[in-house]
């Protein structure tokens, strides 16, 4: 089985100091599998989520990408922030190619890329528009989408939809399992929001609070578009909610 | 109507505009409204339709151009001391503690500093934060600067309180938790709310009533009255995503 594991997380642990962060964290990832992580608030999901992009180092723990230990100058990882990271001087088209421009793919490729991801996001009449004539949530588009047409080896997003209201989210939640079903692309997903989470992934890390270990993985087994009103939805955002509940 | 049902303030025929770049933009269309006494209103719109300028309107911030806003029945021009308001950003003073933020609208008042001592006290132990009363904003998080933010203007006993969009910078945990906070403080110190938000899930959460609003220019679009849904409630009761789920159909989807 190990053969379909894009990612493989052994024995992460994280201290700053005295304090201890992240606990002895280890799991899998298969290729083209929707990931998602929940914990309380506070627990270290931004730790975690800087660890897997080695913008920390762990203090013990090791990462590996297709059974080599991470290396950001080999391995193609993506990140995509809470808050909105479009370069402000760039219009939308050339924010989309700035990535692939960076990593010195062929033209021809860059172009087909951009014409495709423009496409999957309807984004036509944006093209030569600078991020501050877009709103908060177009924006966030143009950066999802400019991450997943990178066809990174791990795309990682820490809560791209934080502040959003639910109508808004639930049609930006559909587009991204419109690109991640297009692009076949590994996908870790930080939330705080647990609806979201039995929304979207195909399995549900749960941490614990801090020093975060993993609670529990929960498998999400329901068929795509899902009803959150479903009774099954209900009872897995339920169990869920009980592992991190502290407010 | 039974007798409690008192209406505290009416808006009538509320529009507003402004001029950008040479050109007339309507914020605010035609909005006509009755809060009742003591009740929890919240006021629903998407992103950037034109609720904080209906909210600055009633507070008095921004100039009232067309319409009429009346007060217990009384006309009211400008700000009100009956109408208290908790920012969307927190607009604390960063120099001053937290026992000093909210004294601050009791200062104004010109209340000597053992009155404002004890009814700042008051609010700060109401809103749970006994010993942090010197601790300074950056000593913080944001689910307690905003603590800070409802003490200050329930010290100054306004009638109406509005809050703008209080929880907008929260994560979706902390954000249950200080709403959970503000229906026991709500029911505790009785009060007219007018909560203003762009979550559907939190306005079912919170509201007696809810005034959903259209895309800019606000208009209103539809009342939904929650008084059959019961306290507290289940986010998760098949009702309430019902509920949601028909407030979400009728809302426009500012992308």
């Amino acid at each position: 089985m190990s053969g379909e594991h894009k990612v493989k997380v052994e024995n992460l642990t994280k201290y700053f100091d005295d304090l201890h962060v992240l606990d002895d964290v280890s799991f899998n990832i298969r290729k083209g599998e929707f990931l998602c992580v929940v914990g309380p608030t506070g627990c270290g999901k931004t730790t975690f989520l800087n660890l897997l992009t080695r913008i920390y180092m762990p203090t013990r723990g090791q990462l590996y990408i297709d059974g080599e230990p991470a290396d950001p100058k080999k391995h193609n990882l993506s990140v995509v922030f809470q808050e909105p990271s479009a370069m402000p001087w760039l219009t939308v088209d050339k924010n989309l190619r700035f990535g692939m421009e960076i990593k010195n793919l062929p033209k021809e490729e860059i172009e087909r890329r951009i014409e495709n991801m423009i496409g999957l996001l309807g984004l036509e009449q944006f093209r030569e528009r600078y991020p501050h004539q877009l709103s908060a949530s177009t924006a966030q588009r143009i950066i999802i989408g400019r991450a997943f047409a990178m066809q990174p080896d791990l795309l990682l997003m820490d809560e791209p939809y934080g502040q959003m209201d639910i109508k808004l989210r639930f049609y930006l939640e559909d587009e991204v399992i419109r690109l991640w079903k297009e692009m076949g692309t590994t996908v870790v997903f930080i939330t705080h929001n647990i609806e979201e989470a039995v929304y979207l992934a195909e399995r549900i890390l749960i941490l614990t609070n801090k020093p975060a270990r993993i609670r529990e993985e929960v498998t999400v087994d329901l068929p795509r578009p899902r009803d959150v009103s479903d009774p099954e939805f209900i009872k897995i955002r339920n169990h869920v909610t009980e592992q991190i509940k502290w407010w | 109507m039974d007798k409690k049902k008192q209406v505290i303030l009416s808006l009538r025929n509320i529009s507003h505009s402004f001029i950008v770049k040479n050109e007339v933009k309507a914020a605010v269309s035609d909005v006509s409204l009755d809060v009742y006494d003591n009740e929890f209103l919240v006021v629903l719109g998407p992103g950037h339709s034109g609720k904080t300028v209906l909210m600055n309107v009633i507070a008095g911030i921004e100039k009232l151009v067309e319409g009429k806003i009346y007060l217990r029945g009384e006309e009211i021009h400008g700000s009100n001391r009956s109408i208290g308001m908790v920012f969307q950003s927190l607009n604390l003073m960063p120099w001053r503690t937290v026992m000093q933020n909210v004294e601050f609208g009791l200062e104004l008042a010109g209340l000597d500093k053992k009155q404002r001592r004890l009814i700042a006290q008051k609010h700060i132990d109401l809103v749970r934060l006994s010993g942090f009363e010197s601790a300074y904003p950056h000593e913080l998080s944001g689910g307690m600067k905003q603590r800070v933010g409802i003490a200050r203007a329930y010290a100054n006993n306004p009638e109406i309180l509005i809050m703008d969009e209080p929880f907008g910078a929260l994560d979706a945990q902390t954000r249950y938790a200080m709403e959970e906070e503000v229906l026991r403080i709500w029911k505790e110190e009785k009060r007219t709310v007018i909560f203003v938000t762009n979550n559907i899930e939190e306005a079912v959460y919170l509201a007696d009533r809810i005034v959903l609003l259209s895309n800019c220019p606000a208009r209103v679009k539809h009342i939904y009255d929650l008084s059959s849904l019961g306290r507290p409630r289940n986010m998760m009761d098949p009702e309430f995503l019902r509920i949601r789920t028909e407030i979400s159909q009728n809302t426009d989807l500012a992308l």
